[in-house]
């Protein structure tokens, strides 16, 4: 009894630091930054997260993923300026393939550094949040700032919103097809401490643009990262835009990634979340469909080793009529690895002719990994043509062995089905230097040449 | 170069094979044939190493190798091959990667220096033109949405590339029309020679017009019970397996 209480205590002392901590450059930079427009976002966003705190087990969005403990260790946290040593060089060695031609967005522990980036593209311009909130941009920054708090109703999600004028915001010029990609780094330099960092973004396509964005997250040294990012991307009429997340971070880095999309008019969005590697990783993925005739494609694949722990929460919001969207997340899990799905599609009473179609799809390969599936749908349409399904299995018996009938070894006619079941989710990464790199990450992973 | 002896199998403690004897040497082509459900595809399947099945006794010896101790791929590597009565679809895995891999995985074992791309290529559009098959289906997933005939003309042409030394064919009539059956034996044709040998099972003595057996076995109720030479595949079209059935059921050698 005495022992239980004494940690109890100790625990709480130390859930003090980083959340002292956090306080600490909240008051700080609020009268370091003075008052602007975003002031009342971040002011009513400390309040929540001061009332809610860290979400733990209780909270029903949280059940299976624990990241509440994560706050009892020492996290580093500077918000306002670039404290890290993390250079040029540094970066040289971290870029993804086809960086020759694609935009270059890095966020160093959570901050924006300029000196690092380079936008080639002339539709595309980035400047901080604050300053979008002050020039022409600012009734975008003030319609679509924050609104994915109302879907990620959050102590954790508020934490970073209580820091958005730190956060950048992304303009993608009205009628432009940017050839190049954009690529967002979120470096964490954990070299010499554990780092809590919060990047944050607006994304704004313009009407009939398109944009193809990917997002990758990199922890360095051996202490632990927390990277809470949020991204919000409003899609004006006619703008096709693609993200791909690309997770293959470090085992002690955790993440809790919100990417949110509001569809402001007929638009298509087009995602792939791919997770190989991290500590504790958390993906919201919010599709808010508002207009008429929305496209929405959900991919997803996360292949764990170790005890790699990945929650995909997905939300397809039908609000207006005629709107589709396609939802696909594959899982193969190894080792003690644990996957958590849960995908809600709602279907407003508006929403009439909605096609909302969902399936996640799970193979085991230990005895020791864990998966927990739940769609969720909830229909307030009449005519609407919904569908979603869960599967959890083990590879296929018959196919492993008429593979071996040929002569392929067991290890490798595992792989190759592993490979073939990851492929139909890999296809859907659209640009070739990006879908050839998660290619070979996953045959590396495999063994496969 | 296949010795089969007093061969017992189950399933889940249900036993399929009830004491298989046979003999096969190199160059000879031999025809199971028998009644729905009497074991010839458990046979086939043991053969080549099906994990489902337990072998409860008896011994199978290849070239001088105990093969019930082998994994399927080292059996395949020894040069066993099976023509699935049921290929399996494999979704995601292009034809060309699976049967790359094969070939080079079966070279390994036997010691050979793996195919560079130009070889391979060059063989496989041999192998093709020999099956009469469609270049496209090599880019396709392996044997998904394949027609019945395709799928089995794809077996064939697994065998033509992997060369085994022993082919069983679980079938691979079944379903096919009769051009597709020319083609198919055709193929198993170019393959013989002196030193490899065919067990063909089928329903149908057609099959046996084009790939023309030295010896006739009826499989029932997991024995061999009658072996004959083609002329027996002739009987049997005529007369059902019922005066075999009798007979065995009536205890005495049919
Ligand atoms: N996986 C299994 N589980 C249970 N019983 C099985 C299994 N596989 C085969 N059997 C049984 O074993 C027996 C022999 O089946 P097998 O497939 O070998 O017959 P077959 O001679 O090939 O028949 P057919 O001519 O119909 O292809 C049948 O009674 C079948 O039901
Ligand atoms: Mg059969």
């Amino acid at each position: 009894m005495l022992l239980t209480k004494d940690r109890k205590l100790k625990s709480k002392i130390n859930t003090m630091n980083t959340i002292e901590n956090i306080k600490e450059q909240y008051q700080q930079l609020q009268s370091a930054n003075g008052s602007s427009a975003l002031t009342s976002i971040e002011q009513k966003a400390f309040t929540a997260f001061s009332n809610m705190g860290i979400p733990t087990v209780k909270h029903e969005e949280w059940k299976y993923t624990r990241i509440s403990s994560l706050f009892n260790k020492d996290f580093q946290f500077a918000p306002g300026r670039l404290a890290s040593s993390f250079s040029k060089s540094d970066f040289d060695a971290l870029h993804l393939p086809g960086f020759e031609n694609a935009n270059e967005i890095v966020f160093v522990n959570g901050v924006y550094n300029e000196a690092l980036s380079l936008i080639r593209s002339a539709a595309i311009s980035v400047i901080t949040l604050e300053e979008a909130s002050k020039n022409e941009h600012s009734t975008i920054v003030s319609t679509h700032l924050g609104h994915s708090s109302q879907y990620n109703k959050d102590g954790i999600h508020a934490l970073n919103t209580a820091f958005v004028k730190e956060g950048i915001f992304l303009h993608v010029a009205k009628g432009k097809v940017t050839e190049h990609p954009v690529y967002i780094y979120h470096v964490t330099d954990a070299r010499v401490s554990n780092i809590l960092s919060q990047p944050r973004t607006l994304v704004y396509v313009g009407e009939a643009a398109q944009v193809q964005l990917v997002e990758t997250f990199i922890t360095l040294g051996n202490s632990e990262s927390f990277t809470n990012q949020v991204m919000e991307v409003v899609v004006e009429q006619d703008a096709v835009v693609e993200n791909y997340i690309i997770q293959n971070d470090a085992a002690h880095s955790h993440h809790v990634t919100t990417t949110h999309f509001r569809q402001i008019g007929k638009s298509v969005v087009h995602t792939v979340t791919i997770t190989l590697n991290g500590g504790i990783v958390r993906n919201n993925l919010d599709m808010v469909m508002e207009a008429d005739r929305c496209e929405a494609n959900l991919f997803g694949l996360y292949f764990l080793k170790g005890t790699t722990h990945v929650d995909n929460h997905t939300i397809v919001d039908n609000v207006n009529p005629n709107c589709l969207s396609n939802e696909l997340y594959k899982g193969i899990i190894n080792d003690q690895g644990t996957a958590v799905f849960n995908g809600k599609i709602y279907v407003r009473q508006k929403a009439q002719k909605t096609n909302a179609f969902q399936s996640n799809k799970n193979i085991l390969l230990s005895d020791h990994a864990t998966v927990n599936t739940k769609p969720q749908l909830e229909i307030f349409a009449d005519d609407v043509k919904c569908s979603h399904g869960c599967t959890v299995g083990q590879l296929d018996e018959e196919g492993l062995f008429y593979l071996r009938s040929r002569g392929i070894s067991f290890d490798k006619a595992r792989s190759l089905l592993i490979h073939a079941f990851a492929k139909d989710v890999l296809e859907h990464i659209k640009p070739v230097a990006i879908r050839a790199y998660v290619e070979q990450l996953i045959c590396e992973r495999l063994e496969l040449n | 170069m296949l010795s089969i002896r007093n061969l017992h199998a189950a399933i889940d403690g249900k036993a399929i094979l009830k004491g298989i004897n046979l003999d096969i040497r190199p160059g000879e082509v031999h025809a199971i044939m028998g009644p729905n459900g009497s074991g010839k595809s458990t046979l086939a399947a043991v053969l080549s190493g099906r994990a489902d099945f337990e072998v409860t006794d008896g011994t199978v010896d290849f070239l001088g190798k105990n093969i019930l101790e082998l994994s399927p791929e080292d059996r395949a590597g020894e040069g066993i091959f099976l023509a699935f009565q049921y290929p399996v679809e494999i979704p995601g895995l292009t034809t060309t990667n699976f049967i790359k891999t094969a070939v080079n995985e079966v070279r390994k074992y036997r010691g050979e220096a793996p195919l560079d791309a130009v070889q391979f290529l060059k063989i496989m559009k041999e192998k093709m033109a020999l099956m009469n098959m469609d270049q496209s289906l090599l880019s396709r997933p392996l044997n998904e949405g394949f027609s019945g005939g395709e799928k089995k003309r794809n077996e064939i042409f697994q065998m033509a590339m992997l060369q085994p030394k022993l082919a069983i064919l679980d079938e691979t009539d079944s379903g096919l029309d009769i051009d597709a059956i020319r083609t198919v034996s055709n193929g198993v044709n170019t393959l013989r020679n002196k030193e490899n040998a065919v067990l063909v099972v089928t329903h149908y003595q057609r099959l046996l017009d084009y790939i023309v057996p030295d010896f006739v076995h009826v499989l029932y109720n997991g024995r061999i019970v009658k072996s004959g030479t083609k002329e027996l595949a002739f009987v049997l079209e005529e007369r059902g397996y019922d005066f075999i059935k009798n007979a065995v059921n009536e205890g005495q050698e049919a």
